[in-house]
């Protein structure tokens, strides 16, 4: 094991100085260079955004507060929804599709290496270019910051008589050039997963995983041209004099509505699947059981992204949609939940009878279990039209979407961290601060977003920038802000964690979890060629055949 | 030391044949840009009539049948030239390749005309009215689809002018014709809902 130590990647190998390892970094086509680099520009934009979300705690945190005002208010939250959907958990996913899946299909790098560094660098720029709104869009005539119409920049307020300046102009540029990227980046994964895959490794033997990366990369080619489509129109209607959303021309403004979120449901579900994805796999191995019900997985995780696609109008309930419109999207709502809740049961049977080891994944992936059923059934209370009617634009809503993403993706994420960091990096992440993350994160979390609700519940609506003392609202506010603090302690811990275990974490080998797909079957980290022979596979855990000629699983196919 | 875990078993009793990564990507593409244009033509049709103002799409649009015609048979001519590559037909090659761009150069010239003729004559531009917006909007989404076609088969006529286009880029030039049927049928739905529905 001692050739483990020297087998570094180029960026961290000693000796190179700071200019090689950056230009190693801006030249690399390698996938797993790049889904480092997405996954590490992700966490940057999760800080910034993450402070962003502080702020807005801050000030509600004591009822008529004037700590921030209403415009600085309504950039703050508009720039961390934003941020956040599509700089922070879009490119995690395309970071997590692209290290793992060549990997794991057993193959020595994308379909197309170059496409792939395309794809990143167009979502970096986006990024940065959404940020830079705060110093360019005032442009000459002084008007406007960064973006302040929500992160669905509702028609017409986001059109040019209400919005001047360049603000709205940066929120659509900067996110249609990160949709460019996000679109070449998906285009690559289902090319590679659809043709790259080792010998043996037919689609049925495809480990969870990349299964799910297909399915929420084909949403995205679905569905993130409907956003693209209504930002070029919003472009139009604001640089062209054009129609689309001016209502006193005979425009829509509810039209910009389904075209959002025709692209903004899906959405939802393209970001919670590749927490599945990650739960799928580290839920069998840490129960030392198959995945129950593989096909039926698979099925769930299709039926799931089609349902998906045909609900998105349960987000406008309250615009005046004919009664047979809204029992239509209603239903449909409720029918997603039934292939999620065979997914969910599909877990607890893997779970049940296994011999569970209580790693730092598998806790983050019980949390996971536990939260996102409860944002499931918050879910299907507001797909309910007259609970919707009361509830929307509240902060019932705010919170349970917090719920799926924090409680739901953003715990899936972090016990995918703690899972292929040492695949990563060679090392393993401390354990000690591991479930000092965990417990102040998972406090903090239901502190803040279990209470969010009930301030929805008494009436409280989202966006607003400050609120009246005696509404009974401040007790629950200050608890949810000071929730907020908590897991930004946790938040701490993992990344003091992530740097600190590059250079002191106990060296992982290259299967410390004991683990059965191929990406464990390579060293760690893998070399730039992935495998040194392409290997062959039998069955879905082609590792287990190796560790058990005695009684692999391919005997029983 | 690296690999000691590749996995051995034995090969020769597996038949192992993948789909080409390139065919995959391009109908990738090609389902996103169709779910593009499904959103611009949902917009069409949800405005059909309810421009406030005129003019109204009866009375300014003339039916493009030569246009049409030229940009349908381009779809053949450039499955003539692919064929004529096939079987090492160079010279037939570049001839019905030469009269794919010539088709698709006609086609957006009269569209220039067409747009000309709106735009000073019936004084009808993106900002008149609802009309005019998607209007333009759907066929100058098109439009820039055929001219990025037109870049790429100038792209290759050269490339074949100085002898670079090889055998070995066969399934790239196929690529690129899949890319200019889809780009044909997309014309046959603009026609049928900007000229048929719409009028």
């Amino acid at each position: 094991m001692a050739t483990q130590e020297i087998a570094i990647t180029a960026a961290t190998r000693p000796g190179l100085s700071l200019i090689d390892r950056l230009h190693g970094l801006v030249v690399t086509v390698d996938h797993k260079k790049l889904g480092l680099m997405y996954i590490g520009t992700a966490l940057l934009f999760l800080v910034v955004a993450g402070c962003m979300a502080l702020a807005i705690r801050t000030q509600l945190a004591l009822p008529n507060n004037d700590l921030i005002g209403p415009e600085v208010f309504n950039r703050l939250f508009t720039m961390h929804g934003t941020a956040m959907v599509f700089l922070v958990g879009m490119p995690i996913l395309a970071g997590l599709g692209n290290y793992l899946v060549p990997l794991m299909i057993g193959t020595r790098d994308m379909a197309f290496p170059r496409l792939n560094a395309f794809g990143y660098w167009m979502f970096l720029f986006g990024g940065l270019l959404l940020y830079f709104s705060y110093l360019g869009a005032p442009g000459l005539s002084g008007h406007g910051s960064a973006p302040d119409v929500g992160w669905f920049a509702y028609a017409p307020l986001s059109g040019k008589a209400f919005s001047r300046g360049h603000s709205t102009d940066y929120w659509i540029l900067s996110l249609l050039l990160t949709s460019v990227g996000t679109t070449v980046s998906a285009i690559n994964v289902i090319a590679t997963a659809l043709t790259m895959r080792c010998r043996g490794m037919t689609l049925m033997r495809m480990p969870l995983f990349v299964w799910m990366m297909i399915v929420t990369n084909f949403m995205i080619l679905l569905v993130l041209p409907a956003l693209s489509a209504a930002q070029i129109m919003l472009l139009i209607d604001r640089y062209l004099g054009g129609r689309f959303f001016d209502s006193q021309a005979g425009g829509s403004a509810v039209l910009w509505q389904h075209f959002f979120w025709i692209f903004g449901h899906p959405e939802v579900y393209i970001l919670i699947i590749p927490g599945f994805a990650c739960v799928s796999e580290i839920i069998p191995v840490f129960s030392r059981k198959p995945i129950f019900g593989y096909p039926v997985m698979v099925a769930a995780t299709s039926m799931i992204g089609l349902i998906s696609m045909g609900v998105w109008a349960h987000h406008m309930f309250t615009v005046g949609m004919t009664s047979i419109g809204n029992t239509f999207f209603a239903i449909s709502t409720m029918l997603v939940a039934v292939p999620t809740g065979i997914k969910i049961f599909n877990w607890l049977g893997t779970l049940y009878g296994g011999k569970i080891r209580f790693e730092l994944p598998m806790l983050f992936c019980l949390a996971f279990l536990f939260q996102f059923l409860t944002a499931g059934l918050t879910g299907i209370m507001l797909a309910v039209v007259p609970f919707d009617w009361q509830l929307t634009d509240s902060y019932f809503v705010v919170a349970h979407f917090h719920y799926v993403l924090i409680g739901g993706l953003l715990f899936a994420i972090f016990a995918g961290f703690y899972y292929w960091y040492p695949k990563a990096f060679g090392r393993m992440l401390n354990r000690k601060l591991g479930l000092w993350h965990f417990w102040l994160f998972a406090i903090g979390f239901h502190l803040t977003f279990d209470t969010m609700h009930f301030p929805g519940l008494l009436g409280m609506p989202r966006r607003i920038y400050t609120y009246d003392a005696g509404r009974g609202w401040e007790t629950l506010n200050l608890i949810t802000s000071f929730g907020g603090l908590v897991q930004a302690a946790g938040i701490l811990c993992l990344v003091v964690n992530l740097l600190r275990s590059l250079k002191k974490g106990e060296l992982a080998g290259n299967d410390p979890w004991d683990a059965w797909t191929l990406e464990w079957a390579t060293s760690s980290p893998p070399p730039e060629y992935n495998f040194g022979t392409t290997p062959v596979v039998r069955s879905r855990r082609p590792l287990w055949d190796l560790k058990h000629p005695e009684d692999p699983d391919w005997k029983y196919d | 030391m690296t690999n000691e875990f590749a996995i051995a078993v034995d090969q020769s009793t597996l038949e192992w044949k993948l789909p080409s990564s390139r065919k995959v990507a391009v109908l990738c593409l090609i389902l996103t840009e169709t779910c593009i244009f499904s959103i611009f033509v949902a917009a069409y049709l949800f405005y059909v009539g309810k421009s406030l103002s005129g003019p109204t799409p009866r009375e300014v649009l003339e039916l493009p049948i030569l246009s049409t015609i030229c940009l349908l048979s381009s779809s053949v001519t450039i499955l003539l030239a692919e064929r004529a590559f096939n079987r090492d037909r160079v010279g037939t090659f570049k001839l019905w390749w030469l009269a794919t761009m010539v088709l698709a150069a006609f086609f957006l010239v009269s569209t220039a005309r067409e747009w000309y003729r709106l735009i000073y004559q019936h004084g009808l531009t993106i900002s008149t009215n609802l009309f005019g917006t998607t209007f333009y909007s759907l066929v100058g989404l098109h439009a820039t689809h055929v001219v990025i076609g037109l870049i790429l088969l100038t792209l290759v006529f050269i490339f074949s002018l100085r002898g670079y286009v090889t055998i070995m880029h066969r399934e790239r030039l196929e690529m690129l014709s899949w890319y200019w049927h889809f780009v044909d049928a997309v014309w046959v739905v603009v026609f049928t809902v900007v000229y048929v529905i719409g009028r």
